[in-house]
């Protein structure tokens, strides 16, 4: 932590300030019917976008999830965009034909959230031939869930990125919970991270709630990518603060185990507190903090409200001529 | 003209393309020193490297995943499914993945991947490795379907997969590989969407596609010593489909047969049969006859093999029999 300079600290605050408030409104919005479809709010595992994200460069790629703000957002996406996308409009990231799940950033190189869970994990290995072909020392960040860990493109993938040496960092968000499925249920091995030795690959079982471990775990794979050794597998332990959705309750989770994350393990509550305690922030520039993000997402809202629906004729003369 | 078989103008596009273009480069099971399972990149290894012709491990999802990744990162990639019968491992990566980004990102991002498969019915290869799957792939928007019969078409066509935005289905068939055809040395491409009339006639159309195609002419030559005038329709790709020729086709024969060597039920053939009938019912002189593979799965016995698809005097039977 001591090698960290405070401005980037203070970056990283920001950044999981951004995506709880964020994910705090669409929450708003889906309960008010602004929103529909499906949303996957990640608060409580803010941290694991921000820190893996905060150590990659701008040609670095990252594929995302259908829990996927937190990742746009650590990557820098646009707000505005990714609002009037929640809301169908046309000015969304995808036009207002994905939703929540589609978010995708050319730009960015953020390679697709997904609405298939485990969907993105190929779609790392062809981001990793690409880096590996262009040979320019670029990496791919793939995040997934603990749900996706057991689907079998998971073995697929990461065996072929290890015989290949790709420079992919898997980062597992083990959030404990596949909609209802519990990950100490569904995991034989337990530790996700244990799996790399199948791989001969470097494994890491880090906090996932504290976005300085994950920073640095991120940063020695992706020299370790970058040198040319192949791929990592990186779990971060985590945990998702609400349901599935915001329609579900979560009645599968015990209240202690929800409670002791909430109280214990809140990654903004735990690193606002530390950069506090060490003196690298005041209350009052947290506050400052606080309160451009709130205006941002109100500016965000009010751009989506305004913000015109898909043309329904461009979109039928289309589908005519698929 | 000089001829060579189906599978050496396959190579001769590959090897075009990738001479042309370095973005392009193939992945998959068995394709470098073993040349393929049909020996279409015979020495494309040696001229080209492991890092272009990449060998993989039997991970059918992540050939398309990889092939899917790095199209959107800026290569060309010819990925390679040894049997169609293996698309249905990787049909995440087909169907909810490749098909849909280009549309959900608002046509912000091309998916330039072709996916080179072969199937069909011939080599007693039973239920597994000789299946007609074409109309998975039709019926998702977002995919195009290409189905070549002949050399010529599968060297002009692969050209054009290659080059496309893509994602491509490149459906072979297994039966064609050592088929021979006039293919000219100079270079040309086939566009999607333009189908070919294989042989004019005035009678009766007969739509096939893939070795249909070589099945119906076979026919058709026969019922031409009987007095019967058929016209050969080959649609070349199923998505985007030549519609307005094959309209105007049966306009002139005014009668149509549907051949397709897939199971009928929920068949490309039944597609075109009732596409057709909307379309031109007024001129048609007797309902559209659809020749199609039983409803079974493939079996290995060669009789019982030969019984479940259409065979030539199938389709001859057809003709004559309409009114």
């Amino acid at each position: 932590m001591a090698k960290i300079p405070g401005k980037m600290m203070i970056e990283m605050l920001e950044k999981i300030i951004r995506i709880r408030r964020f994910e705090e409104r669409t929450i708003q919005l889906y309960k008010t019917g602004e929103i529909w479809g499906y949303l996957h709010p990640c608060i409580g595992q803010e941290a694991v976008p921000v820190g893996a994200c905060q150590a990659l460069g701008k040609q670095d790629y990252i594929i995302s999830t259908h829990r996927g703000h937190g990742h746009c957002i650590a990557r820098g996406a646009d707000m505005n965009k990714m609002m009037a996308e929640l809301f169908g409009k046309s000015t969304g990231y995808c036009r207002g034909r994905g939703g929540s799940m589609h978010i995708f950033d050319v730009e960015l190189k953020i390679l697709g959230e997904n609405g298939i869970v485990g969907g993105g994990i190929p779609i790392s290995v062809g981001a990793g031939l690409t880096c590996s072909m262009e040979g320019k020392g670029n990496v791919v960040v793939c995040f997934f869930g603990d749900g996706a860990a057991n689907n079998g493109v998971f073995h697929e993938a990461l065996n072929m990125s290890a015989i290949f040496k790709l420079p992919v960092i898997y980062v597992c968000e083990n959030n404990m919970y596949a909609i209802s499925m519990c990950s100490n249920d569904s995991v034989a091995c337990r530790d996700i991270g244990k799996r790399s030795c199948a791989y001969d690959i470097p494994g890491y079982i880090i906090d996932g709630s504290d976005p300085v471990s994950v920073y640095e775990t991120v940063c020695e794979a992706a020299v370790h990518a970058r040198e040319g050794n192949g791929p990592s597998l990186i779990e971060a332990k985590t945990y998702r603060f609400y349901g599935h959705h915001p329609n579900d309750p979560a009645e599968y989770r015990e209240k202690e185990e929800v409670e002791y994350h909430k109280n214990k393990k809140d990654p903004l509550t735990n690193f606002k507190n530390r950069l506090l305690e060490k003196k690298i922030i005041t209350p009052g520039e947290i506050k400052k903090i606080e309160n451009k993000i709130n205006s941002r997402i109100d500016k965000a809202v009010a751009f989506a409200r305004k913000s015109p629906q898909p043309e329904l004729g461009e979109f039928l003369e289309e589908a005519e001529k698929n | 003209m000089r001829e060579i078989e189906y599978r050496q103008a396959i190579t001769e596009a590959i090897t075009e393309e990738m001479d042309r273009d370095s973005r392009v480069f193939l992945i998959g099971e068995d394709i470098g020193v073993y040349n393929g399972a049909f020996k279409a990149y015979r020495g494309l290894l040696d001229r080209y490297g492991p890092r272009r012709v990449i060998n993989t491990p039997i991970s059918e999802s992540v050939i398309i995943g990889a092939g899917i990744g790095a199209a959107i990162t800026g290569y060309r990639p010819v990925t390679e499914i040894m049997f169609m019968d293996f698309t249905a491992l990787a049909m995440d990566q087909i169907v909810n993945q490749a098909a849909k980004i280009g549309f959900m990102t608002g046509g912000d991002v091309d998916v330039p991947l072709v996916i080179r498969t072969q199937g069909g019915v011939g080599k007693g290869l039973a239920a597994q490795h000789s299946q007609s799957l074409e109309g998975w792939f039709y019926h998702i928007p977002g995919l195009k379907v290409v189905v070549p019969s002949t050399a010529y078409d599968v060297k002009g066509l692969l050209k054009t997969a290659i080059r496309d935005s893509g994602p491509v289905v490149f459906i072979e068939h297994k039966m064609i590989y050592p088929v021979k055809g006039a293919v000219p040395e100079a270079e040309y491409m086939i566009p999607f969407g333009k189908a070919d009339i294989k042989k004019k006639g005035s009678d009766v159309t007969i739509f096939a596609y893939s070795n249909m195609v070589l099945k119906s002419l076979e026919a058709a030559e026969e019922l031409e010593r009987n007095g019967i005038s058929c016209e050969v329709f080959d649609p070349r790709t199923l998505v985007p489909l030549d519609m307005d020729l094959l309209i105007n086709s049966v306009k002139k024969t005014r009668r149509l047969v549907v051949v397709s060597e897939a199971c009928r039920r929920g068949s490309v053939a039944s597609d075109i049969s009732a596409e057709v009938t909307e379309k031109a019912f007024g001129y048609l002189k007797a309902p559209v006859k659809i020749v199609a593979g039983l409803n079974t799965p493939i079996p290995y016995n060669s009789a019982l093999e030969r019984a479940s698809i259409p065979q030539k005097d199938d389709i001859i039977k057809a003709v004559k029999g309409l009114p």
